[in-house]
């Protein structure tokens, strides 16, 4: 099990006209949703974890290492975006190989290490296909498959399945599920699906106004009373 | 940017741009106005009504152009855009995009093959009984001349606003059976008129420091601009002084007028559609369809038939004689140095300001100088527009006059001129490409730790080769149909394709001029072709189309 802790350390970050503040610890080896209002800063919490962000106050550890001033690259981060996962102009298997190195170059055993990941995300055989050829679902798995290949103890995922239909984002989770369950990555959902959160999750994390309200077991984290703007987030 | 140490890099590089280009147009820019004071003094050419009457005419020939491309813009762009589908509406769109990369000296050559005394419409009226020729030197000329740049400029950019309105508009307006005039009044109308300020002002702007044409078709000192005089003042009659005056006049005008432009806001982007994309019903009526029809069909006659003439007289040329002469292949060679060292050096530049600018924005929100930075990027490409290539040859004229052998430099001072001419342009290909393409692959990049060569072969350059070809090409076709620096610095020693012509159409070798006119135009027109095939070549093929020249 690859998995290591994340903790966001009193994590400031400032903006003109916003002013966020994050205080949470996702624990080893565990699956946590984030759900909250547009624009509470769902995704800005996922892009300080990743260092697509600098925070303007406070730390950002990674098992035992402080990784606030690390460039993405540096950090043991795969992170999934909801669109352009993929160079557009590349193939498949050479997108997939930018995981194992981001060089120009192979090395022999690339070719059947990229088969396997694309095997255990159902594409048998897209090696050559271009982005552009597959649907948008299909382009996801290919970003999951390298972010599986790459084994790095913190999986990211900001939104990806968003413009996906109902069953193909329960496949979806279930296959996020599987690879889970087999790596142990600590993985961390943005999700606008609050009941799917909370039948996918262990952890709920409720964000709001740019603050991290509550925290909890997924397990009736959504009929909670005690959690400030969750009724109105929810529509009760 | 993502990755902090090649941001400051990027930055910094901005910075070192930013400081060259203010000290090769301060330069001039400073020069002039010192030359200006020391001199005004002795024989103050101030009060000279020469310069009063070329600063006159220079707003009245802009006005009128100004005038009669936008006014007759608006109705050809309604007639373009209430007509989906005919036969050729495709390449009419394209030929309105011709004058882009056209260098001015063709069209004006084509011009009075049409217009001119032996021309085809003086034929035309002579067969008819008129007896008094149209003459197409002075100012018709000049109208006629800068409408066949500016017409399309301006149908153009009203297409595009027509384009941006939406479908729903126009079904309604089927639904509720508005007629012809409603439409106007309620929907076309109302979208063009928030742009009309913009695009009169940017061509008024273009009218005003038009050169060649005015050089070329004006008729002596009653139909000059000050854009040519500042020219006969350096070159024919060896006033330095009264060119500085002239040249001190223009930067005060094309400052107010920069001042004006942006009170009356940015002129729209250009849309990448070919206009197709809304659903129109068409309007049935006899009298609009004649009217429509023929309307693009006049304009497309206009347009098409300079180009016409060029070519037959291009290809009735004696061209193998032409090209045995080995002035020409001196020309051609020099032209195309010239062409791809301005073309490398407008680049460069503007592809360090696009990154520096990228690099500043996450920046901007929370550091001023950082804010500062990214405006100061986007004046500096005015500042390019403030200065026109005659003021600035003009300045650094001045500055060298009596110090150093100006001719020897010409081929620097040349290629300097024209790849800061051609950087607006070069900005506004490259920026929009570079911002979409970090949008994309910036993230991912960084993600992956792709970095240097690696980033650079496997994400960069596959993700900018269109943008950047297009780039390349448009600042070489610009230089090479660059008549402007070369009228200043030009000799014996230095001759480009289009200052070979002028040479040639100075003494009267008309055939000549048109073979040469031809063989320019076909430069041109391949680097053109070569551009927007790029899209389809494969990612690491080198240009091909300079070797073929220099073969």
């Amino acid at each position: 099990m690859i998995g290591e802790q994340v903790v966001l350390d009193n994590v400031g970050f400032d903006r003109p006209g916003s002013s966020m503040f994050f205080d949470a610890t996702f624990d080893s080896g565990t699956i946590t949703a984030i759900i909250g209002p547009s624009g509470a800063g769902k995704s800005t919490l996922l892009n300080l974890v990743a260092g697509f962000e600098t925070p303007t106050s406070g730390r950002v550890r990674i098992g035992d290492r402080d990784v606030t001033g690390l460039s993405p690259a540096e950090r043991p981060v795969s992170m999934v975006f909801q669109d352009n996962n993929l160079f557009t102009h590349l193939t498949v298997e050479t997108n997939i190989a930018l995981g194992i190195r981001p060089r120009i170059s192979r090395q022999p055993g690339d070719r059947e290490t990229i088969s396997e990941a694309l095997e255990r995300v159902g594409l048998t055989g897209f090696e050559k296909r271009l982005p552009g050829e597959l649907s948008g679902g299909e382009r996801q798995r290919v970003a999951i498959a390298r972010a599986w290949l790459r084994r790095k103890p913190v999986l990211l995922l900001d939104e990806p399945f968003a413009a996906l239909g109902p069953k193909l984002r329960r496949d979806m989770l279930h296959l996020i599920r599987t690879l889970q369950a087999e790596t142990g990555m600590t993985t961390v959902l943005v999700t606008h699906q609050p009941d799917e959160a909370a039948g996918f999750a262990e952890k709920i994390v409720f964000i709001d106004a740019g603050k991290t309200i509550a925290h909890g077991p997924a397990q009736q984290f959504l009929s909670r009373t005690d959690v400030p703007g969750l009724a109105e987030y929810l529509g009760r | 940017m993502v990755n902090r140490r090649q941001g400051s890099a990027a930055i910094a590089a901005g910075i070192f741009v930013l400081a060259a280009m203010a000290v090769v147009i301060g330069a001039a820019v400073v020069a002039l106005f010192f030359e200006a004071a020391g001199s005004s003094a002795q024989t103050s050419p101030f009060y000279d009504s020469y310069i009063w009457r070329v600063a006159r005419f220079t707003l009245l020939q802009a006005s009128l152009s100004t005038a009669i491309s936008v006014g007759l813009g608006i109705p050809l762009a309604r007639a373009i855009a209430r007509r989906q589908h005919f036969v050729g509406r495709t390449w009419l769109i394209r030929l309105l995009a011709v004058p882009i990369g056209l260098p001015p000296i063709i069209a004006a050559l084509g011009l009075i093959e049409i217009w001119g005394r032996q021309g085809l419409v003086n034929s035309g009226l002579l067969w008819l009984g008129l007896a008094e020729p149209v003459s197409i030197y002075g100012l018709p000329g000049i109208l006629l001349a800068h409408v066949f740049f500016n017409l399309p400029l301006a149908t153009r950019l009203f297409l595009t606003q027509l384009d941006r309105v939406p479908s729903e508009f126009w079904r309604n307006a089927d639904q509720l059976g508005l007629g012809a005039s409603a439409v106007f009044r309620l929907i076309e109308w109302p979208f063009m008129r928030s742009h009309i300020a913009a695009i009169a002002g940017l061509i008024f702007m273009l009218c005003v420091t038009s050169f060649t044409l005015v050089l070329l078709l004006g008729g002596g000192p009653a139909a000059t601009t000050i854009e040519v005089a500042i020219y006969q003042a350096l070159r024919f009659d060896f006033d330095p002084p009264r060119a500085v005056t002239l040249a001190v006049l223009q930067l005060i005008l094309t400052s107010l007028l920069l001042g004006l432009l942006a009170l009356l806001g940015k002129a729209p982007e250009e849309g990448a559609t070919l206009g197709q994309s809304t659903y129109r019903h068409p309007d049935r009526h006899l009298g609009s369809r004649v009217s429509d029809f023929g309307l693009i069909a006049l304009a497309a006659l206009f347009f098409v038939s300079p180009l016409v003439s060029i070519t037959i007289s291009g290809l009735s040329a004696d061209l193998p004689r032409l090209l045995q002469e080995p002035i020409v292949w001196r020309a051609i060679a020099t032209s195309l140095a010239i062409a791809l060292c301005a073309a490398g050096l407008a680049v460069s530049l503007a592809l360090i300001l696009v990154r520096a600018r990228h690099a500043a924005q996450p920046l901007a929100a929370t550091r001023l100088w950082a804010r500062l930075l990214r405006t100061t990027t986007t004046a500096s490409t005015s500042l390019v527009l403030l200065v026109p290539p005659i003021v600035l040859g003009a300045g650094w004229f001045v500055l060298l006059r009596g110090r150093v052998d100006v001719f020897a430099l010409a081929p620097v001072l040349v290629i300097v001129i024209n790849g800061l001419m051609a950087l607006p342009f070069i900005m506004r290909v490259l920026e929009p490409a570079h911002t979409t393409h970090m949008a994309r692959t910036e993230r991912l990049s960084a993600a992956l730790g792709l970095t240097g060569r690696h980033r650079f072969v496997l994400v960069d350059w596959p993700g900018m080769k269109r943008a950047f070809s297009l780039a390349v090409a448009f600042a070489m076709a610009l230089s090479l149909g660059d008549l402007g620096a070369i009228a200043l610095f030009g000799s014996q020693d230095v001759i480009t394709l289009p200052y070979l012509l002028l040479q040639r159409m100075g003494s009267y070798r008309t055939d000549d001029a048109a073979g040469l006119a031809f063989l320019l135009g076909l430069v041109c027109l391949a680097l053109m072709v070569f551009a927007s095939r790029e899209t389809a070549r494969p990612a690491n093929e080198t240009m091909p189309l300079t070797r073929r020249h220099s073969a």
